[in-house]
């Protein structure tokens, strides 16, 4: 049977206070701080980070489906499964698959991954939900709304948590959405959307799961389920007999914030960290519908500890120092004009190098042995000519030779960073430097590589490697 | 292989006014510095058999022929970033040598303050052009680079490294702002500089140099002939040029704190002018300091101190006009302006006044100058190219 035999994710490190928000606009505020992505991350980079972190360890190459589930992909037209896969360096015999528009597009993925496996059709299938919803300046979402992402790997040999049951419905009821062209997600009157949609939804999937298995509310060590805000979420737990102090999990609104597609899945990781063998969980995900799930944890959870998962990344955070910065990071305003000339991109450069540049690939000389990076014809030590073997850099960690930090460089936030740093195992990386205390930065501080956006030179999204403060 | 150490002169040589020159456009620059070469040289224009042009950017040798409008003479242009008007003169040098033309011009200009903001245009660097691996890397920021490294091996504080580079450009402006043809003729004090806006940390706005309009030109021809032009004519002494091949940000032997390139091609102008101890020998030395940094290590680099001691040396006023070995008694590019493809030949047009007694404001005039050296580099720490110009009294 198909379980989860791994799991990550991704917290990006800035996080914005929640009183911050209501100093830019008045009013009041309900404490607590939520997640920020930096400027120059999106709900892709967010993906490949929890995908990453949730290979720790695996063979990438071991890897035959992943779906990426996010209501955010960074292209209209064009899968993003198959970029995340790129990033995350995975083989290229994969099936690939993006959920998206619903924030329930996470569990469908899973739901669709065991079905995958239980139908013999795959073996390992890496579930990445990842959200960055941009919610509207001054509304009730801004402080609500948290970017993150988390991801699981599906399977059937290694399981660390069985699926032993599940319920889905279907709800063609509408409580956000965003048509076309808006770029704020959309609402009607909360009294109403959360009453009949996701109270009594959920109410609804989580009572059909129970009575089909003849189970009860406290049968459960633990109960995961999606929460859009924090009353809302209290109320339902209640209504559905569950003991608020010792078996609901946190549903990360204070540290976080709601996190879309990603939320239900984070939550359900945060769990998992905690989980001990033999715990009963009910893992339920709202949106469009509602899906629940019964699972099981096994002894295979003890040989999952080591991954960054939700509770690292929680601690590794950097404060926003205010809001016009978060304005910066989301482009909300409408700023001076660049006299300077736009930068330029390049899809054939970009195309050609692709193993570089997507998958932090370099090279290793048969000759001399040296690591380098950029790929080159000839090497770069040796001077042989085309007698490499590639190599991944991109899970290398390093420390910096040397820095500098740019005040004047075309970049959404200064200073620019600029690193070169030597990598573990041989090889030294030159790049922007992110996720960085202009203050703390110093010669010999040990960084690590991150997958983040460049620019949207040419129309297009620009991804690369930058260096960073190695994280937790 | 034969030496060319003096048989190639220098007969004359023009220089424009560097600056923010809104009202001159490039054509302007280069009939300007042109025609004082000629009339230095005291020859026309119609003498000239052939020219080489230093300029950035993707033109041709039309760009001179057309101000000048020079009749069909085989006009070449040649780029090598920052180090462009090194190989201007070195390219006639050798047409000369080989005897294939008698009397040639080489010219260096840039117009570089049409473009609506300071700095390089993004696109004009040393660097192949890269989607991502280049975005959002620029001149100061690369060049501080080697700032750090440098704090860091020698373990300079960062307020002794900060005091050590601002010394360099106080002493740039001390020297440009009694140069007429200097862009920022003014003093700065050590706690302007210290204090100054950073640009790229650890390196200031007094650190970097400004990027300006500005021309030169050179009349060359055999030193067999020169004396039908003038007395007073100078000759090349040598030169050498090198390019790394410009993986120093990516490959891990490099160190950031020494110029490779600069020593190689050093390396090769000595030897060709036999100088063995360029402390004691060199009257006086231009040297290419884009940035603070960039004299700094170019002058260990050069071999005018040992490794590791420029602050030493700095400190006991080595290279200021009064000292052992003035360097950029110009004002550099720090304070007399860059103009990418003019300042190789802006550093030999120095060299060759003051050789000539002809320092304009003789508050700036060296006694008895023989023999001084123009450092011309371009690109960035880890990936040089370096031009090496020295030339003497004859």
């Amino acid at each position: 049977m198909a379980g989860i035999t791994s799991y990550g994710a991704y917290i990006p490190i800035y996080r914005l206070k929640r009183e911050e928000i209501a100093r830019a606009w008045g009013g009041g505020t309900r404490g607590g701080e939520k997640a920020v992505a930096n400027w120059d991350e999106d709900s892709l980079t967010m993906g490949v980070e929890a995908a990453i972190n949730c290979l720790n360890a695996i063979d990438r190459g071991l890897i035959d489906s992943l779906y990426f589930a996010s209501t955010t992909p960074p292209y209209r037209e064009k899968q993003s499964a198959s970029i995340l896969a790129a990033g995350a360096d995975l083989r290229k015999e994969l099936i690939t698959a993006d959920f998206a528009d619903s924030i329930r597009a996470g569990a469908s993925a899973v739901r669709a991954a065991l079905d995958a496996i239980n139908a013999g059709s795959a073996n390992r299938v890496l579930v990445v939900a990842s959200d960055c919803r941009l919610p509207a300046p001054s509304s009730e979402f801004e402080s609500i709304f948290g970017d993150g992402a988390a991801a699981l790997l599906i399977g059937d040999s290694e399981v660390a948590v069985d699926v032993e049951d599940s319920y889905s419905l279907t709800s063609e009821f509408i409580d956000v959405w965003r048509r076309e062209h808006d770029r704020y997600s959309r609402t009607w009157e909360d009294r109403f959307v959360l009453t009949h949609g996701y109270h009594e939804t959920t109410v609804q999937v989580v009572n059909g799961l129970l009575q089909k298995g003849n189970l009860k509310p406290t049968d459960f060590t633990k109960v995961v389920i999606y929460a859009p805000n924090t009353r809302s979420h209290t109320a339902l737990v209640r209504a559905l007999g569950f003991d608020l102090k010792t078996q609901v999990q946190d549903p990360l609104l204070n540290t976080v914030g709601d996190t879309g597609a990603a939320g239900a899945m984070m939550m359900l990781v945060a769990a998992l960290e905690e989980a001990k063998p033999g715990d009963k969980i009910l893992w339920v995900s709202y949106g469009d519908g509602a899906d629940a799930f019964i699972l099981k944890v096994k002894d295979n959870i003890e040989k999952l500890r080591d991954r960054r998962g939700i509770k690292s990344h929680l601690t590794s955070k950097m404060a926003l120092p205010n809001y016009e910065t978060y304005l910066r990071f989301r482009n909300l305003m409408e700023w001076e004009p660049e006299r300077r000339p736009q930068e330029e991109g390049s899809l054939n450069v970009l195309w050609r190098e692709r193993r570089a540049i997507l998958s932090g690939r370099g090279q290793r000389c048969r000759r001399c042995g040296h690591v380098q990076f950029p790929m080159q014809r000839v090497c770069m030590w040796c001077q042989t000519k085309d007698e490499f073997d590639e190599v991944r850099l991109s899970d290398k960690k390093g420390t910096i030779f040397t820095f500098s930090m740019d005040e004047r460089a075309m970049v959404t936030v200064l200073p620019n960073v600029l690193v070169v740093a030597d990598l573990d195992g041989g090889g030294r990386f030159y790049s922007q430097m992110t996720d960085r205390d202009p203050e703390k930065i110093e010669v010999g501080m040990p960084v690590e590589l991150t997958f983040r956006k460049i620019n949207e030179a040419g129309g297009i999204h620009n991804y690369f490697w930058k260096c960073r403060p190695v994280r937790g | 292989m034969e030496s060319i150490k003096d048989k190639v002169a220098i007969v004359g040589m023009g220089c424009t006014r560097f600056g923010e020159l809104w009202d001159k456009d490039a054509d302007d620059l280069i009939v300007e510095a042109a025609y004082e070469a000629l009339e230095d040289a005291k020859v026309e224009l119609k003498d000239i058999q052939a020219a080489w042009v230093g300029t950035m950017g993707q033109v041709t040798g039309a760009t001179i022929a057309s101000p000048l409008q020079l009749q069909y003479i085989p006009v070449t242009r040649v780029e090598n970033a920052c180090a462009t008007a090194a190989e201007s003169i070195r390219a006639a040098a050798l047409a000369l040598a080989a005897k294939a033309y008698d009397l040639v011009l080489a010219i260096g200009f840039e117009k570089m303050k049409d473009h609506g903001y300071g700095g390089l245009h993004p696109k004009y660097s040393a660097e192949k052009w890269h989607p991502v691996y280049t975005a959002g890397g620029t001149a100061p920021g690369r060049y501080a680079l080697a700032a750090t490294r440098y704090f860091a091996k020698y373990g300079l504080s960062q307020e002794e490294g900060k005091r050590t580079l601002a010394k360099v450009s106080v002493k740039s402006h001390h020297n440009g702002a009694r140069n007429p043809k200097a862009w920022l003729r003014r003093e700065v004090t050590l706690d302007e500089v210290m204090n100054a806006p950073i640009v790229a940390w650890p390196l200031g706005l007094y650190d970097c140099c400004g990027v300006t309009d500005g021309a030169v030109a050179a009349i060359m021809c055999r030193t067999e002939d020169a004396k039908a032009f003038r007395d007073d004519y100078v000759t090349i002494k040598g030169f050498g040029i090198s390019i790394g091949p410009g993986w120093g940000k990516t490959k891990e032997d490099y160190d950031f704190t020494h110029w490779e390139e600069t020593e190689r091609a050093a390396r090769q102008a000595y030897e060709m002018a036999g100088i063995k101890h360029p402390l004691k020998e060199l009257d006086m030395a231009e040297v290419h300091d884009c940035f603070s940094i960039s004299e700094l290590i170019a002058i260990e680099s050069l071999g005018f101190c040992p490794k590791g001691k420029a602050k030493d040396y700095i400190d006991a006023g080595t290279f200021t006009q009064e000292g052992e070995l003035p360097v950029n008694l110009s004002g550099g590019l720090k304070s007399f302006g860059h103009p990418i493809g003019a300042s190789g030949i802006r550093e030999v047009y120095e060299i060759y006044k003051q050789i000539q007694g002809k320092a304009q404001d003789s508050s700036r005039q060296l006694k008895n100058v023989r023999l001084g050296l123009a450092h011309n580099q371009g690109g960035h720490p880890g990936r040089f190219q370096c031009g090496i110009t020295i030339i003497g009294a004859r």
